[in-house]
């Protein structure tokens, strides 16, 4: 104290000090320092890989441009969402590249998420039995290579189905061989878009009703059977439009034909390997994400809900599931990314997805640099678009919280 | 605190609200209640305390069947618990309980915790439920927190809010179990004057706790727990002053004098 009030001048001095301090004493300076090393480090590095590419391409006499993407690809795709000719550009096989791959990681994530689900609460249920099947399927899953994986399902699996002749049919309408699966194509006919409005009109009762049950729950208390209830809506009122007007679709049924089906749906065995192995394998990450989940919830909330009354599944929904959801969703992203960036496998079973339909470009073009951007710039605007998607859901659930 | 025990004891009747009888369990092969014998009365307010490890929280959480007891027969107001899920859900229904940890649901604010139940399990219309809840945290003191979140109050208040959760649902048995054990010594008293009122309104109580200034208070018996076992039970006054048993006295020097 005695000091501090003798010598206030020191004191002011201190303050300052910093005017006085070298710089590469000075924490500030050191940071800016820091970065303006990196950056100029990462400049450098970039240079030289440009300079090196343009050198290189000169050398070659290699032009850079997207104008092959104009050429003719002269080869064909065995599966395309997209109709597609030999005669196609390569531009509009690499479209349907694109989405084939999306068409594939889509069905692959819907099947991750359902599929890992249920092994996750599986993974945690009390019985012995069910909860060992669980964590051996995700032990297996995780400790095999997808790759080989896939290869199971194309070569292991789908293989010893039988030939067109002695197809699988359910009903003569659906069949199930060697070379794919058969189903009947919906034809409509006047009077199918009733049908389809229809459809529409009964989801819109279906979010009517489940509103009104909730806000009579909240004003009588009376509880409202809203899941059956909204099943047999949906179901329902297309299936009586469709009977009423005299059934305005027709079908499209497969035919047995020379070598194979002619007509109908065909659902590719390349196209199912690929779905079943990519979802099946991602099911068991997720499956852990939805465990740790449900598990990062203290058991002292399900025991406080449970003295309270509430039954078990009203414990899982309206206490468990709202905090667990809050743990799983960034983890959840990373799965959709995986499936995304796994699904370029495809290839190698035969699928005909962008990254082995731009292989085959670029063994024609010899536009390799041109390739590989188009490969990374599609791979990396799906990625950022399923992030911000799931960052935006993430914050949504986040604010339920606080 | 201790002159005043039998001021705050409203009557006691004869109707038998709990019965235990020959309660035994096992966690593997540690036996941790051994032939437990409990009756408790409608209006009766009981004190359980007993070293840590005595099975004290596992009793009466087997009344709730949080824990599930292997032998020996518990009834609750003429229900006897069994695995019955029909039973186990009305015997809940009655049974409210106040955990150490608070364990509210921190995704929800406080008026929601309080209305949840009422409006899932007793079907009451969230108005309804809403003028319930508010009337019970009025009698806990925190009305103007209803809408805030739990992580937002301090322990005392929290606990405060479990308590009032408890008592929406209307039961007629509370269960606490060592309510003020992880509250900050300033807290304890809010959260012993509220378990205070609730006491002298009438309300059955078995609370499982060290505050022995509780106990002299608001208990009609205290129970003292060792190793599995009710080893000795007594009015207040007796309890204290005249322990039978070696292991009771040794227990309340330890817990009296430090």
């Amino acid at each position: 104290m005695a000091m501090a009030q003798g010598t206030p001048e020191n004191g002011v001095a201190n303050g300052h000090s910093h005017h006085h301090v070298a710089f590469w004493r000075d924490e500030r300076k050191r940071g800016l320092a820091a970065q303006l090393v990196v950056i100029l480090a990462i400049l450098a590095f970039g240079w030289y890989l440009i300079a090196n590419l343009l050198a290189n391409q000169e050398r070659l006499g290699i032009p850079l441009g997207l104008d092959f993407l104009e050429n003719v690809a002269g080869f064909q795709l065995s599966f395309a969402v997209l109709p597609v000719t030999l005669e196609s550009p390569i531009g509009r096989l690499l479209v349907v590249g694109g989405l084939n791959t999306l068409v594939a990681a889509f069905f692959s994530a819907i099947i991750a998420t359902f599929v890992g689900l249920l092994i996750g609460i599986m993974r945690l249920s009390h019985n012995w039995l069910i909860s060992r099947i669980a964590a051996t399927y995700i032990e297996i899953i995780r400790n095999i290579p997808l790759l080989l994986q896939l290869v199971f399902w194309y070569g292991g699996v789908l293989v010893t189905l039988p030939r067109p002749r002695d197809s699988l049919s359910a009903f003569d309408l659906v069949y199930l061989n060697i070379k794919g699966l058969f189903m009947p194509r919906p034809v409509p006919e006047p009077g199918a878009g009733i049908v389809l409005i229809a459809f529409v009109a009964a989801i819109g009762i279906a979010i009517g009703v489940a509103r009104w049950a909730r806000q009579r729950q909240m004003a009588t208390g009376q509880q409202f059977a809203t899941v059956p209830v909204n099943f047999a809506i949906v179901i329902g009122l297309p299936t009586f439009a469709y009977l009423l007007l005299g059934r305005p679709i027709a079908w499209d049924v497969p035919q047995p034909g020379a070598f194979n089906f002619t007509g109908g749906v065909t659902i590719l065995p390349e196209m199912t390997a690929l779905i079943i192995g990519l979802g099946l394998s991602t099911a068991a990450y997720v499956a852990e994400i939805v465990r740790s989940g449900i598990n990062s919830v203290s058991h002292g909330q399900t025991e406080a809900a449970l003295a309270l009354g509430l039954k078990p599944r009203w414990c899982m929904r309206l206490v468990i599931l709202p905090q667990a959801l809050r743990v799983m969703i960034p983890p959840m992203i990373s799965q959709y990314l995986n499936v995304v960036k796994n699904s370029t496998l495809a290839g190698f079973i035969g699928y005909p997805d962008l990254f082995s339909i731009i292989g085959t470009s670029q063994n024609q073009t010899g536009r390799a640099v041109e390739c590989v951007m188009i490969l990374m710039l599609f791979y990396l605007s799906v990625s950022l678009i399923i992030s911000v998607i799931m960052n935006w859901y993430n914050k949504r659930v986040m604010l339920v919280e606080r | 605190m201790s002159t005043q025990s039998t001021a705050a004891n409203p009557s006691v009747s004869d109707e038998v609200m709990i019965q235990m009888v020959g309660v035994n369990k096992w966690y593997g092969q540690f036996h941790v209640l051994k032939d437990i014998d409990l009756t408790v009365n409608t209006g009766e307010r009981i004190v359980v305390c007993g070293p840590s490890g005595s099975g004290k929280s596992t009793m009466i959480r087997c009344i709730n069947r949080l824990e599930e007891h292997q032998k020996g027969k518990i009834v609750v107001d003429g229900i006897e618990l069994t695995h019955d899920l029909k039973h186990i859900e009305k015997i809940r229904r009655e049974v409210g309980m106040v955990f150490q940890h608070f364990n509210l649901f921190p995704h929800l604010t406080v008026l929601e915790n309080l209305t949840l139940s009422p409006i899932w399990v007793k079907k009451v219309p969230k108005r309804e439920a809403e003028e319930v809840a508010m009337h019970f945290l009025e009698r806990v003191k925190i009305p103007e927190q209803a809408a805030k979140y739990p992580g937002q109050l301090s322990g005392g208040q929290q606990q405060r809010v479990a308590i009032a959760r408890s008592l929406c649902m209307n039961p007629k048995v509370m269960l606490f179990d060592e309510p003020t054990s992880a509250l900050d010594p300033e807290m304890i008293k809010e959260v012993l004057d509220v378990m205070i009122g609730l006491a002298e309104s009438g309300m059955t109580m078995i609370c499982v706790t060290h505050e022995m200034g509780f106990a002299r208070t608001v208990a009609n018996r205290v129970i003292f727990m060792d190793r599995g076992e009710i080893i000795e039970q007594n009015e207040p006054e007796e309890f204290f002053n005249n322990p039978t048993s070696e292991r009771t006295r040794l227990f309340l020097s330890q817990i009296l004098h430090h």
